[in-house]
């Protein structure tokens, strides 16, 4: 796909990340992120998931596009300004004003010793976001975006708020500095479960009301249907298929992204699993196929998926990496 | 349907005391509950509700702080056995052979530094005398059943893939054919695909074995996959407990309503409420019923008075008034 990159907020392109893994005297390479490319747009706000099992390398982008990683190869450009370019001057006086994080456990973010709403007067503070007298106002707008005030968590240590307040609050933490995307790695999965979808549904308006883009990292795909645009689906350190979540999850067209959608246990009894699954047996097996990743488990493994990777072919308005598509590649 | 384990008005608080303070969290606060013989029960409820300390009372594991200051429970297999009043080795000898419990992370059970073979070896050999080829043996076969591979025997924990590890763990639970099988949240932290995997394992495990399962899980979607009945937990009380289809579209309770009706689904984007509040804490839990501060339907008497579980007909229990009153 050819995109004007004046239109995109985040563009990541053929992005990889190899780690190496010393085992005594020899060496082992570990691709956890494979020539990913995806991008979110600029010309309005979107939620962008990015879903896949735990080890298909969803986090390491997220360190990667937040800085805490360095990219082996391939190029971030986040509002057209290449990341890893940029001089430490720029990065905090811009960068992290423009992209922060949130993490998945509210408990861990915050030091249990600290009063709660600290976090949020050090991050005005340190980034200047606001005259000092003005400051108390400042953190009580931002805490009513996420439907909270300070006088709620005014004094309060992190243990004396549920999981779903503390994420709040590190959602409020977040918005500080005015950003322009989060990134959001796993937010709902340590949040108990009748508060969940308050947070999933604060993304949602944080969209509409704030044009806050967010790229939310999830392994949960109910929650990626209900909240995200646009979803990029990730399997051993390659997207495998991308596209909208209406496209990809309503009808999915890779095998793989058709066998996650039929194992999200459906909460209604009426609708069961049927037939079995396959599941790798070791953890290294599938970063060391030859070809195509997902060839030892795939239900429609042809010869040729054993041979050669597979690249990205555009069909039915989305990017699918497998052969199965080869021949209906519309770019 | 034949009772396998009840518990009776079973309380098992957490009592603490440093510098004279004492500290009482009533995590399992007057539950009764039977589980019948050949069925899966599935055991609900957010984190902090009570879950694994229910569990941890119907496996007899009590350990301080935790006390069982009321109730009773009891197993009856050929024998019944009277579970709070046993002995650690009255309880060792029926643990794995009769009443098996499935931990929840599989990383942190499976001993690092010895191949899958040589713990299934310890475990085996500990309650039948077997030297270490028959113990592989038996193992090897076991594990085929399953439709597990081979390969399984001779690696490390950290060599297998998460699932890998977990259906590992459940082969070892249940490899000497226990009657009784408890799960402590056995699929959360995998991804679906794995989930799946696991599930559709326990199942069949069940099926096969004739045995009884009581799984224990945040997760709705899985506890529709695979449960017969279900009880819903709130702050240390039972609150609901139907067979599976009744909870999901007939359920009673305002917070059954609320976590039924907060589900995401597929296919479905439009807007998903979720319930108001937060759960109490439990070492100083509302008066009357511990929902009320986040119930649309609070009345005067919820403040004051608990709620009893009240069957509604068909086994299918709940406690609150609003559903009772309008029965009387």
């Amino acid at each position: 796909m050819i995109h004007n990159t004046d239109e995109n907020l985040l563009d990541i392109a053929d992005l990889t990340k190899v780690f190496s893994l010393r085992q005594g005297f020899s060496t082992t390479k570990l691709v956890a992120v494979d020539k990913a490319s995806f991008v979110l747009k600029a010309t309005q706000p979107e939620i962008v998931a990015l879903a896949g099992e735990s080890g298909s390398g969803k986090t390491t982008v997220a360190r990667m596009i937040l800085g805490l990683t360095e990219p082996t190869s391939g190029i971030i450009r986040y509002k057209n300004k290449n990341l890893t370019q940029l001089t430490r001057q720029e990065k905090r006086s811009w960068f992290l004003k423009e992209v922060q994080p949130i993490f998945q456990n509210p408990f861990a973010t915050f030091s249990p010793l600290k009063r709660i709403e600290t976090y949020l007067f050090e991050t005005a503070s340190n980034y200047n976001v606001v005259e000092k007298e003005n400051v108390n106002q400042y953190v009580d707008d931002i805490l009513n975006l996420v439907g909270l005030s300070l006088a709620e968590i005014s004094g309060r240590y992190p243990n004396e708020l549920s999981g779903g307040q503390a994420q709040r609050v590190s959602v409020a933490r977040a918005l500080i500095t005015a950003p322009s995307l989060l990134v959001a790695d796993e937010p709902v999965s340590m949040v108990d479960a009748s508060l969940r979808m308050s947070i999933v549904n604060l993304f949602r308006q944080l969209k509409d009301e704030q044009a806050v883009s967010v790229l939310y990292i999830t392994h949960d795909l109910a929650t990626a249907y209900y909240a995200a645009d646009r979803i990029a689906i990730m399997l051993g350190g390659w997207i495998v298929e991308y596209g909208s979540v209406e496209k990809v999850l309503g009808q999915p067209l890779h095998p793989y992204t058709q066998n996650l959608k039929q194992s999200i246990p459906d909460p209604d009894p009426d609708r069961k699993w049927e037939g079995q699954i396959n599941l790798a047996v070791l953890e290294t097996d599938e970063f060391t196929n030859m070809g195509c990743k997902y060839a030892s488990r795939c239900p429609e493994v042809m010869e040729v998926c054993k041979q050669k990777i597979p690249t990205d072919f555009l069909v039915e308005d989305r990017t699918v990496k497998c052969f199965l598509y080869e021949d209906k590649n519309q770019a | 349907m034949a009772i396998i384990a009840e518990a009776k008005h079973l309380k098992a608080y957490y009592i603490t005391q440093s510098y004279g303070i004492e500290r009482t969290v009533k995590a399992v606060d007057d539950i009764s509950l039977e589980i019948k013989e050949k069925e899966i029960l599935g055991i609900a409820g957010e984190s902090g509700c009570g879950k694994s300390t229910l569990l941890k009372a119907l496996l007899g594991t009590i350990d301080p702080p935790l006390k069982i200051v009321d109730g009773t429970m009891q197993y009856e297999f050929e024998e019944s056995y009277n579970v709070l009043s046993m002995s650690k080795d009255e309880i060792k000898q029926i643990r794995w052979t009769k009443v098996s419990y499935i931990p929840q992370g599989s990383m942190h059970v499976l001993n690092p530094v010895r191949k899958i073979r040589d713990t299934f070896h310890d475990f085996i050999a500990t309650h039948q005398n077997l030297n270490k080829s028959e113990t592989t043996q038996l193992s090897q076969d076991y594990l085929q059943k399953l439709g597990l591979s081979g390969q399984v025997m001779n690696a490390y924990p950290h060599q297998l893939s998460g699932g890998m590890r977990q259906r590992a763990t459940i082969a070892l639970a249940t490899i000497l054919s226990p009657k009784l099988v408890f799960a402590d949240e056995p699929t959360t932290a995998l991804d679906v695909l794995v989930q799946r995997g696991v599930v559709q394992l326990l199942k069949e495990i069940q099926q096969r074995e004739g045995s009884t399962l009581v799984l224990v899980s945040h997760d709705m979607g899985v506890h529709a996959n695979l449960a017969d009945r279900i009880a819903i937990l709130y702050a240390g009380k039972l609150v609901e407990e139907a067979d599976t289809r009744s909870i999901f579209k007939n359920p009673l309770h305002p917070y059954t309503q609320y976590l039924i009706e907060s589900l995401p689904r597929l296919d479905d984007k439009t807007e998903r409420s979720s319930i108001p509040g937060r759960p109490p804490a439990l070492d100083n839990p509302p008066e009357g019923c511990r929902f009320h501060p986040r119930c649309p339907h609070a009345m005067d008497i919820c403040t004051k008075e608990v709620p009893p579980l009240v069957d509604m007909g068909g086994g299918h229990k709940t406690a609150c008034f609003l559903v009772s009153e309008e029965k009387t």
